[in-house]
């Protein structure tokens, strides 16, 4: 890996946990249904999962990174504060996921599963009532087909049991546990996710979607994806979708490594719109080598409070990384949301796009960190940030940073905030549109260059949903 | 209930921009079938008029009625009154970027049909004829409304939007500003293909240029805020020739200024 990361500075804490405290079964332990957080907890987990001896030191290790890293000082520090870690399930068996009854689903979740007009069995899924979805047949005979190209596509459970030197070798290699609290946390509690392997110059036709993989473990709180496109192969990953996903649990806190190797490339699409109690904290970086590209495509609407920031690190010469990001922040939402470019080798380029939109007391940000290090000559940036306040009380605030330490670099930067604007609503009212209606369709037309980068279905549930939330008949 | 020939009127209006009112007591009769033309000198009141009457919320009518085939339009906000079957030609068209000509006009239309589709069923047809009327690349279906389009292609739209849209009547402000000659026919020929003995267009124009090309069958002078003199298309020559002054020097004298 390049010499921009730093994993080795884990504090060594030994492995004798089980005669430490002298645990029992991991079963009956999460059938009391322990909350918080502690070695305890971390060492059953592993036991449940009956993994290898080194990704169970993995896991304790992180916790002690978690436990003695400080908060991080900015984002929302009220909201990041209010978090209370000891509430908080860390494990959840499967069967009890399964187990949750439609009951339970709020009201409003299940009034926007009709609006959107899911079936019936995605609902269930979507609400976590279900983990069976009807595209697990689709996925049995795509898998095949996939083996048949040497290409793994697992849950990441599965991963590492299956493929444990593939996991080993990379896991952790982008994003190591130091690299911030919630990677921590996630390193140590990690569940579900997906797990990738795209063989040398094997080019993926259709994008892998986590919906075909669907299986119990996929939707955790706590998932752990990591993707690897070996020299000259490509791939399309798309993650989640726009129903909004119903977590009872309040803190969802993802990892997902991309390795693009040489001349490789991924895209990995996502678009998030978690219930409004969650807080969404995820930390996605990408490693892009010699040639390769990287793009996230990544869309958040729902949470309470969401910070992400995509990141590539361009390692390899004339490796590419693209950002582009929509953010919708409605009544009490905070989105911090943005990117992170290291250019660390030359010839390399990256664009950045973010766009916003904020309603009512909603409030999105946008937190970009472009660096170039002066080995990077003949790099190009962009980044371009546009925000879109809907009224007086949404608010949105931009907090750009480029650290460019190397000469004969070009960089392009542009930030707007706009408000929409009355002639522009009056003259499609003079065509016959409501005012609702010109409304939305100028939203449409700013994320556009945001949805014409989507599968067709997602562009027209992406509008869908912007539609609900703007009629505010979304919780 | 009006008159059946009569399809829009306007009386007495009065319009107040930024509080300053730059409409004074205008009135006009149109019937069916047929064109008329307000020419006036720039600043006269002519683009504010035309807002006011397609529901600009920034244009403020402090007096006066209208009537559109006898519903009475400021009863009605903006969209209503598109849907009730005024449209107006903007001097300066907005641009929407990242909404594609094809989907603005397919929502328009989509807003005129009360959640019937079907009236969508020949859109795609209605659209390449209208784009072969008014001589414009097909691309254009899929650029983006009015963003980075020349003044003369924003033209061009707008008349096409009104050959989509069929209004009753159409108000079509300084269209012919901007275009070459060349444009200025082609956007003629396609006003002319929309005009029907079934509707009515009023043509704003600073020149009488396009009247050449779009016939109308009375012409309106309109010098501050007011209709100083009314006649047939004989007037508009009379302008070319003379200018506004002569009209200007007489109205004000008759006002004593
Ligand atoms: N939106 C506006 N804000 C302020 N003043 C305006 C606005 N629109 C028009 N006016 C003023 O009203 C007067 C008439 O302008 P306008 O209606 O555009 O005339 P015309 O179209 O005949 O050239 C001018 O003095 C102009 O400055
Ligand atoms: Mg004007």
């Amino acid at each position: 890996m390049g010499d921009v990361l730093d994993k080795n500075k884990i504090i060594e804490i030994g492995d004798d946990y089980a005669s430490k405290y002298g645990f029992s079964d991991p079963e009956e332990y999460f059938h009391k249904g322990a909350r918080g957080i502690n070695h305890e907890v971390v060492e059953m987990i592993s036991r449940m999962k009956k993994e290898p001896d080194w990704m169970r030191k993995f896991r304790h290790k992180a916790l002690d990174i978690f436990l003695s890293k400080p908060m991080p000082g900015w984002g929302n520090t009220k909201l990041l504060n209010e978090i209370d870690f000891e509430s908080i399930y860390y494990y959840i068996k499967p069967i009890e996921a399964q187990g949750r009854s439609w009951d339970e689903v709020p009201e409003y979740i299940k009034n926007t599963f009709d609006k959107l007009g899911i079936p019936e069995a995605e609902k269930k899924f979507l609400a976590g009532v279900s983990a069976q979805y009807e595209s697990e047949v689709v996925y049995h005979s795509l898998k095949e087909d996939l083996e048949k190209q040497g290409i793994i596509f697992l849950d990441m459970d599965s991963g590492l049991r299956e493929h444990p030197d593939i996991v080993k070798k990379y896991l952790g290699t982008v994003i190591p546990a130091m690299d911030n609290k919630f990677a921590a946390l996630n390193s140590a509690v990690w569940s579900g996710g997906s797990f990738i392997y795209v063989p040398p110059d094997v080019d993926v036709k259709i994008p892998l979607q986590a919906y075909f993989r669907i299986n119990a473990e996929n939707m955790g709180q706590f998932e752990r994806t990591l993707i690897i496109a070996d020299k000259g192969s490509r791939v399309h990953y798309i993650e989640g979708c726009t129903a909004p996903v119903y977590s009872t649990d309040s803190l969802h806190s993802a990892v997902v490594e991309l390795i693009a190797l040489d001349n490789a490339y991924i895209r990995y699409t996502t678009i998030q719109n978690w219930s409004k109690n969650v807080y969404n904290l995820v930390t996605k970086r990408a490693m892009a080598h010699k040639g390769a590209t990287v793009e996230w495509v990544d869309g958040n609407l729902g949470s309470k409070f969401t910070m992400k920031y995509p990141c590539v690190y361009l390692v390899g010469e004339g490796a590419r990384g693209e950002i582009l990001s929509v953010a919708f922040a409605g009544e009490g939402q905070h989105q911090d949301s943005g990117a992170k470019v290291i250019h660390a080798a030359p010839n390399t380029s990256s664009r950045v796009t973010s766009k916003s939109i904020s309603k009512a007391s909603g409030r999105s940000s946008y937190r970009g960190l472009v660096k170039v290090y002066p080995k990077a000559e003949k790099s190009k940036v962009s980044v371009e940030c546009d925000a879109l306040l809907l009224d007086e009380a949404s608010r949105s605030d931009t907090y750009p940073t480029m650290e460019i330490d190397s000469d004969n670099v070009r960089i392009e930067h542009e930030a707007r905030v706009s408000k929409v604007a009355e002639d522009q609503l009056f003259y499609l009212m003079s065509r016959g549109l409501t005012e609702d209606e010109a409304r939305l369709l100028i939203i449409n037309g700013f994320i556009e260059p945001f949805t014409k980068e989507l599968p067709m279905e997602y562009a027209v549930e992406l509008n869908r949903l912007i539609e609900l939330e703007m009629e505010g008949s979304v919780g | 209930m009006s008159d059946k020939r009569e399809i829009f009127s306007i009386k007495d209006i009065h319009v107040k921009v930024e509080g300053k009112e730059v409409v004074k007591g205008l009135s006009l009769e149109i019937n069916r079938g047929e064109k008329h033309a307000i020419m006036g000198p720039n600043g006269s009141g002519k683009s504010s008029l035309a807002q006011a009457l397609a529901g600009h919320p920034g244009y403020e009518i402090t007096s006066g009625e209208a009537f559109l085939d006898g519903k009475n339009l400021f009863e009605m906000d903006a969209t209503e009154r598109s849907l009730a079957g005024l449209f107006l030609a903007f001097q300066y068209p907005y641009a929407i970027p990242g909404v594609t000509v094809a989907n603005f006009l397919r929502t328009a239309i989509k807003a005129r049909a009360n959640g019937d589709e079907s009236v969508l069923r020949n859109f795609r047809k209605d659209l390449m004829e209208k784009f072969e009327l008014l001589q414009m690349d097909k691309v254009f279906a899929t650029r983006y409304v009015n963003d980075g389009f020349s003044g003369g292609e924003k033209k061009r739209l707008e008349i096409l939007q009104m050959a989509m849209l069929n209004p009753k009547v159409a108000i079509l402000d300084e269209t012919d500003s901007g275009l070459d000659i060349d444009a200025l026919k082609i956007v003629s020929s396609g006003i002319n293909t929309v005009a029907s003995s079934d509707n009515a267009i009023l043509l704003v124009t600073h020149y009488q240029r396009i009247l050449n090309y779009v016939k109308p069958d009375k012409i309106h002078v309109m010098i501050d805020g007011k209709i100083v003199e009314s006649g047939g298309p004989e007037l508009a020559i009379q302008l070319e020739e003379q200018g506004y002054d002569r009209i200007k020097r007489s109205f004000d004298e008759k006002v004593g200024i």
